[in-house]
């Protein structure tokens, strides 16, 4: 009797209908990029220091980091291409730990597939045309939702290995402790 | 090998088996259908005789009432019989087809992948060890002992020439003996319903005589031809630099990781893509040119190069028989 939807029934479908909206656009399989050449962010900054204003982020993330697909092909490929050989499945190895606060060369998305495709010193390869465009924002995406950094309907819920962390969607959201405007120690200690 | 229009034309029936296995299930099969054709004829016709009998009336005599009687109590003992023995003739069956060989003279280990076979020849001597993708080949009258596994969702192993379903699990490994007793090529076809592109999950099943096969086996063994002018030099190059190497294996070059299929005789093959593409130069570029164009979903992704790139590399790749 107390519905808040009484007399308003046409608005409550109205919102039932964008909800279930919501609920494509995190299922969209986008097997292929628009346009069918994906590119890599305009825009990648280490620092926490620029003149002026920050650029805004590249809207690509967002985008590779709410779609269930992307962040799934993402851990598929983080696999394949054995990241795990150095980052284990998150906690780190002979390379840094990725479910944590800390971010040598930056948090952000697009710092994330700058490091993936340049390299940094002290061991990370630089994958550049070794790893198609698309395939690097998804491992990219992956890599944020390992810290709870990405959306967390999208985040996988499950691991085909044995794992001693919880799944990527019941991750504890870390705060990345990487704005704080101190410029990155290039030796990888910050 | 690079007949075009045979690959959709090759043979997938069950009812026409080229194998020891897939002749029981065939030889099953048409026992059932004939014994059950017959009971349900049997059937038909002794309706229309009630249909007939019922127009003569009531006030059967008490001797003919005892012959019905007498009848249909043979009749439901006739149908134990009738079905008793069938399920004998099934279980026969069914021990005949999932018998192992003490002594496997070959063995084939299949994993299937979204959306593709991955197929290794094991040998006791890893020399002698071998992978392919999407095409086994046999030889007549040896029975094969195949290892099935899966490395991501259930996916089901079928040739229906040749054998029954044997599904592929993850975490298990399944096991089939296949002894192909005809030559000539039959189709298989992933038969568990595995995601966005099972319907392109086929392979091609091989039968050569014995000579043959050994023939062919040797010709596997041997690493990749190795670039004989200037384009396949530079497509080789391609290869090696580009995405391409981050996936496949070519024996006898650096490219030796194993997410895709193992490349080093593709053009031998009789098809591209599991099936989805007969092989060919043209249909090779137009794979790697836009692979989710034709195959969307696949784990191939669209990799970005150059018309002069994507030539070298079709030169290289095209003389990897």
């Amino acid at each position: 009797m107390s519905s808040p939807c009484r007399g308003n029934n046409g608005i409550c479908l109205l919102l039932a209908c964008l909800l279930v909206l919501a609920g494509c656009e995190r299922e969209e399989r986008q097997t292929r990029a628009e346009p069918v050449n994906e590119t890599g962010p305009a825009a990648v900054s280490m620092t926490g220091l620029y003149p002026g204003e920050p650029s805004p982020p590249d809207p690509r993330g967002q985008e590779y980091e709410g779609n269930a697909f992307h962040l799934a092909q993402g851990k598929q490929l983080y696999t394949w291409f054995n990241c795990a050989g150095c980052h284990a499945h998150g906690g780190g190895d002979i390379g840094p730990a990725l479910i944590d606060d800390q971010w040598i060369y930056g948090s952000g998305i697009e710092n994330i597939y700058a490091t993936i495709v340049q390299g940094r010193p002290n061991g990370m390869p630089s994958f550049r045309n070794k790893i198609p465009e698309q395939q690097v924002w998804q491992i990219a995406a992956y890599v944020r939702s390992m810290s709870g950094q990405a959306s967390k309907a999208a985040s996988p819920s499950r691991s085909d290995e044995m794992q001693n962390k919880p799944a990527e969607q019941s991750m504890p959201q870390e705060e990345p402790k990487d704005s704080s405007g101190s410029v990155p120690n290039l030796d990888g200690r910050q | 090998m690079r007949s075009l229009a045979p690959l959709w034309l090759v043979a997938m029936s069950a009812l026409d088996p080229a194998g020891e296995q897939a002749g029981h299930i065939a030889g099953t099969f048409w026992l059932f259908t004939g014994v059950l054709s017959a009971i349900y004829l049997l059937v038909l016709v002794l309706l229309l005789g009630a249909l007939v009998r019922s127009r003569g009336g009531l006030g059967r005599e008490p001797a003919v009432e005892r012959r019905l009687t007498r009848f249909l109590a043979a009749w439901a003992g006739g149908t134990a019989v009738i079905i008793l023995g069938l399920t004998a003739v099934s279980y026969a069956t069914d021990v005949r087809i999932t018998g192992k060989p003490t002594q496997p003279e070959l063995t084939i280990e299949i994993t299937a992948k979204q959306f593709w076979w991955q197929v290794r020849y094991v040998d006791p001597e890893p020399s002698r060890t071998f992978e392919t993708a999407n095409e086994i080949y046999l030889p007549v009258g040896v029975p094969a002992h195949v290892i099935l596994k899966s490395q991501d969702v259930i996916h089901s192993f079928w040739i229906p020439n040749l054998h029954g379903k044997k599904d592929l699990i993850p975490g298990r490994e399944n096991e089939t003996v296949i002894t192909a007793e005809r030559e000539g090529v039959f189709r298989g076809q992933c038969a568990e319903f595995c995601g966005f592109q099972h319907a392109h999950m086929a392979l091609d099943a091989t039968v050569l005589s014995r000579d043959a096969f050994e023939a062919w086996r040797e010709s596997q063994l041997a690493p990749a031809q190795a670039p004989v002018d200037d384009a396949q030099e530079q497509g080789q190059q391609v290869f090696l630099t580009s995405a391409c190497v981050m996936c496949h294996t070519i024996r006898g070059t650096t490219a030796s990781s194993r997410v895709g299929p193992d490349l080093t005789h593709l053009a031998a093959r009789r098809s591209i893509a599991a099936g989805t593409l007969p092989y060919s130069r043209g249909n090779l570029a137009g794979w790697i040119a836009d692979p989710q164009g034709l195959k969307p979903g696949s784990q191939m992704p669209n990799v970005t190069l150059t018309a002069q790139q994507l030539q070298t590399l079709l030169a290289y790749l095209d003389g990897l028989t």
